[in-house]
């Protein structure tokens, strides 16, 4: 690679990279790597303005995407990027913020800045890289681990029922919820398209393959083997009630678009309600004055 | 009488797994977190082998684990968790509600650099920054000792005397992921040495005599208000039970060595060819195996070194280090964390308080190394002796902390 660099040899995506981070540190088939080319692929093909958009990740794998992008970029503590992202909003509501994270980040430790961010309609878009453990510290069940689903600590299978975060994120207010999985390449770049040009708390699932961890406790074969079994036991059925869309073992897992709906934006609320204030304070004081 | 005992490869987490499964815990209460992970996995994996009847919870955050060990421990279990960093800052308001309600629950802390930036190899700020949470802690050298310091950990913080938790902390990765060969107990002598359940002592409360637990039979409230009419008091009553626990610390320690032939100094400090060293380095931790041995390579050419490793932590063991350190002209303390803005590391901070009394001053040195993880290799040890030793007899210099190995 680094071969290729002195050669002059560039691809059109590079401006989006740290050419100087790569390689990577994510496995052979892991979804990782796909989600971070369908998101500066998205970037690329929006002709965005790279200095009005901010990553913000977590801890786990894909938390190292924020030193992988060319953008400003924040890496987090475990749990916080969407409260680290509302404080970046807020203090520059012109900015773009991104949160790109993984299932344990955001929904166990983090679970709760997630259900909040969504109340309020923050305007952030999130983008969840579900593996479906905890990958980086070595495989043990979360809050997406499919019931019955082998891990480091539930090797006779979990008895804990995992979150549905398509229905999580529709029942916390989010104004756009998509899932998708790592082989829906072109319809996750569109996906991420279509989230970047809307406001208001966006969030978008990638259900990503864990080859080295959770496909060996699952026996589901090398990183081809799992991508295949992506499409086959995947079904896009856009808009299907998300209280239906659990992930579940012997099913087929159902992606598309769920929600897109238009709902005020936290941070158009709190800038109209600062100019009220604002007004009726001058109005206030005008009359002071007057009656002086 | 020393038992007959088996020597199995270990690492240091692992050894901490295998302890508690022999201290029969009856709640464990973690979240995975390098590099204190293996502890609870290999733990897991007692669990669904059904090698203990342990109830494990694997909760949403650290901050959940050590509430749902005070839970445990509030209706009389016997609690183990364990964590590291970021983990344990995470954990910070329940640290001190667990000392403040006296729960005895066993913590192990796999030191590790706390973040900014992300850093997942060992350093101790993150059990420094809870010194003064009421627990007792005490730091390990290797594997061996971890093993041995759990299984004592319970008999301490359950002792009706104490009633206090104990944080047991190893070195990320240098003790947590070196794989070494650990002599284990009979099963059957842990369940003596600990007991085979906690013992909830008694109280009395409004003329009968109760056990200390939340039990329907005499429902008791645990945790509510006390303003300024009974918290300075119930704060004083603290610090008097943790300074008080070093008898007993050093009771369950000998108790022990006297089962498993192993002993760690007095079971508070371990010093080490101290006797009529000129010079002297104080750490804590691994650490300290790589200072005893360049204290016998420079003691070869000529110079009068030792070493002193602090053990316990919490209580601060400080006559006793002042007897052990007095006499001794130059003394160079290892920090392996920062107090920003402090004047040096917080293990100086403690030693020179503790010498302060001495009619014969020391001059004290202060090192902050290995943050981050940084190795502490045998030559800069040997560096920091040379250096304490061209100070004998020489005026305190201007600077007496400094950074060691680090980049200019």
């Amino acid at each position: 690679m680094n071969g290729l660099i002195e050669a002059g040899v560039t691809h059109p995506l590079d401006k989006y990279l740290r050419r100087e981070m790569i390689p990577h540190i994510w496995c052979t088939g892991c979804g990782n790597g796909v989600l971070l080319n369908c998101f500066i692929r998205a970037l690329r093909e929006l002709n965005l303005d790279m200095d009005k958009i901010v990553v913000v990740s977590g801890i786990g794998c894909i938390g190292r995407i924020s030193g992988y992008v060319n953008l400003d970029s924040f890496h987090t503590t475990h749990g916080r990027p969407i409260a680290f992202a509302t404080g970046v909003k807020l203090a520059n509501p012109e900015l773009q913020v991104v949160v790109i994270s993984g299932d344990g980040d955001l929904f166990a430790i983090g679970g709760n800045h997630f259900i909040h961010a969504a109340r309020r309609n923050m305007d952030l878009l999130v983008i969840c890289a579900n593996n479906f453990n905890y990958g980086m510290t070595g495989g043990q069940y979360g809050p997406t681990t499919p019931l019955t689903a082998r891990t480091m600590t539930s090797p006779y299978g979990n008895i804990e029922h995992p979150f549905n975060l398509v229905h999580l994120a529709w029942a916390s207010g989010a104004v756009y919820v998509a899932r998708w999985t790592a082989v829906h390449v072109t319809r996750l770049t569109e996906s991420i398209k279509k989230a970047l040009g809307k406001k208001g708390f966006r969030f978008i699932e990638v259900i990503t393959p864990c080859p080295e961890i959770y496909g060996r406790y699952n026996r589901m074969g090398n990183a081809l083997e799992i991508m295949k079994w992506l499409r086959e036991n995947s079904v896009i059925q856009h808009f299907t009630d998300p209280s239906k869309v659990d992930i579940e073992i012997g099913r087929k897992i159902v992606v598309g678009e769920f929600v897109d709906k238009e709902k005020p934006v936290f941070t158009d609320l709190i800038a109209d309600l600062k100019r009220k204030v604002k007004d009726r304070l001058e109005a206030e004081s005008k009359r002071t004055l007057t009656k002086i | 009488m020393i038992t007959e005992q088996e020597v199995i490869g270990l690492n240091g987490d692992e050894a901490v797994a295998y302890a508690a499964k022999q201290c029969k815990v009856d709640v464990v209460a973690a979240y995975p977190i390098t590099p204190q992970t293996i502890i609870v996995e290999k733990f897991s994996e007692y669990v669904a082998n059904g090698e203990v009847e342990t109830e494990f919870i694997t909760v949403e955050s650290e901050h959940s684990a050590l509430s749902a060990c005070v839970g445990a421990s509030a209706v009389g279990a016997r609690v183990f968790t364990a964590t590291a960093a970021n983990g344990l800052a995470l954990m910070h308001e329940i640290v001190y509600v667990a000392s403040g309600l006296r729960l005895p629950i066993v913590m192990v802390v796999v030191n590790r650099a706390l973040s900014s930036p992300i850093n997942i190899h060992c350093d101790h700020g993150d059990s420094m920054a809870e010194r003064d949470a009421g627990w007792i802690q005490i730091y390990t050298e290797d594997a061996q000792e971890a093993y041995d310091t759990v299984i004592q950990g319970f008999r301490i913080a359950e002792d009706e005397r104490v009633l206090l938790p104990v944080m047991v902390m190893l070195d990320g990765f240098f003790i947590s992921h070196t794989l070494q060969n650990v002599f284990v107990l009979p099963d059957e002598t842990v369940k003596k040495f600990v007991g085979e359940k906690r013992n909830v002592p008694e109280i009395e409360i409004m003329g009968k005599r109760v056990k200390l637990k939340l039990d329907p039979s005499f429902p008791l409230t645990i945790g509510p208000l006390a303003l300024y009419d009974y918290y300075h008091e119930i704060k004083r009553g603290q610090a008097e039970a943790i300074n008080s626990s070093m008898e007993i610390i050093k009771k369950v320690h000998d108790e022990y060595s006297r089962v498993s032939g192993r002993k760690y100094g007095d079971g508070v400090l371990d010093s080490y060819k101290l006797e009529d060293a000129e010079i002297a380095i104080v750490c804590i931790g691994s650490a300290a195996g790589t200072v005893k041995s360049v204290v016998n390579e420079v003691r070869e050419e000529g110079l009068k070194a030792g070493c002193l490793r602090i053990r316990v932590f919490r209580p601060f063991p400080a006559d006793e280090i002042r007897r052990i350190l007095s006499g001794i002209p130059v003394i160079g303390v290892l920090d392996r964390s920062l107090s920003f803005g402090g004047m040096g590391g917080p293990l100086q901070y403690e030693i020179k308080v503790s010498m302060y009394d001495e009619p014969k001053r020391p001059l004290i040195m202060n090192y902050a190394y290995g943050l981050g993880g940084r190795d502490l290799p045998p030559g800069t040890v040997k560096k920091i002796f040379y250096e304490l030793n061209k100070l004998k007899g020489k005026q305190k210099p201007k600077e007496t902390f400094k950074f060691i190995d680090v980049r200019e």
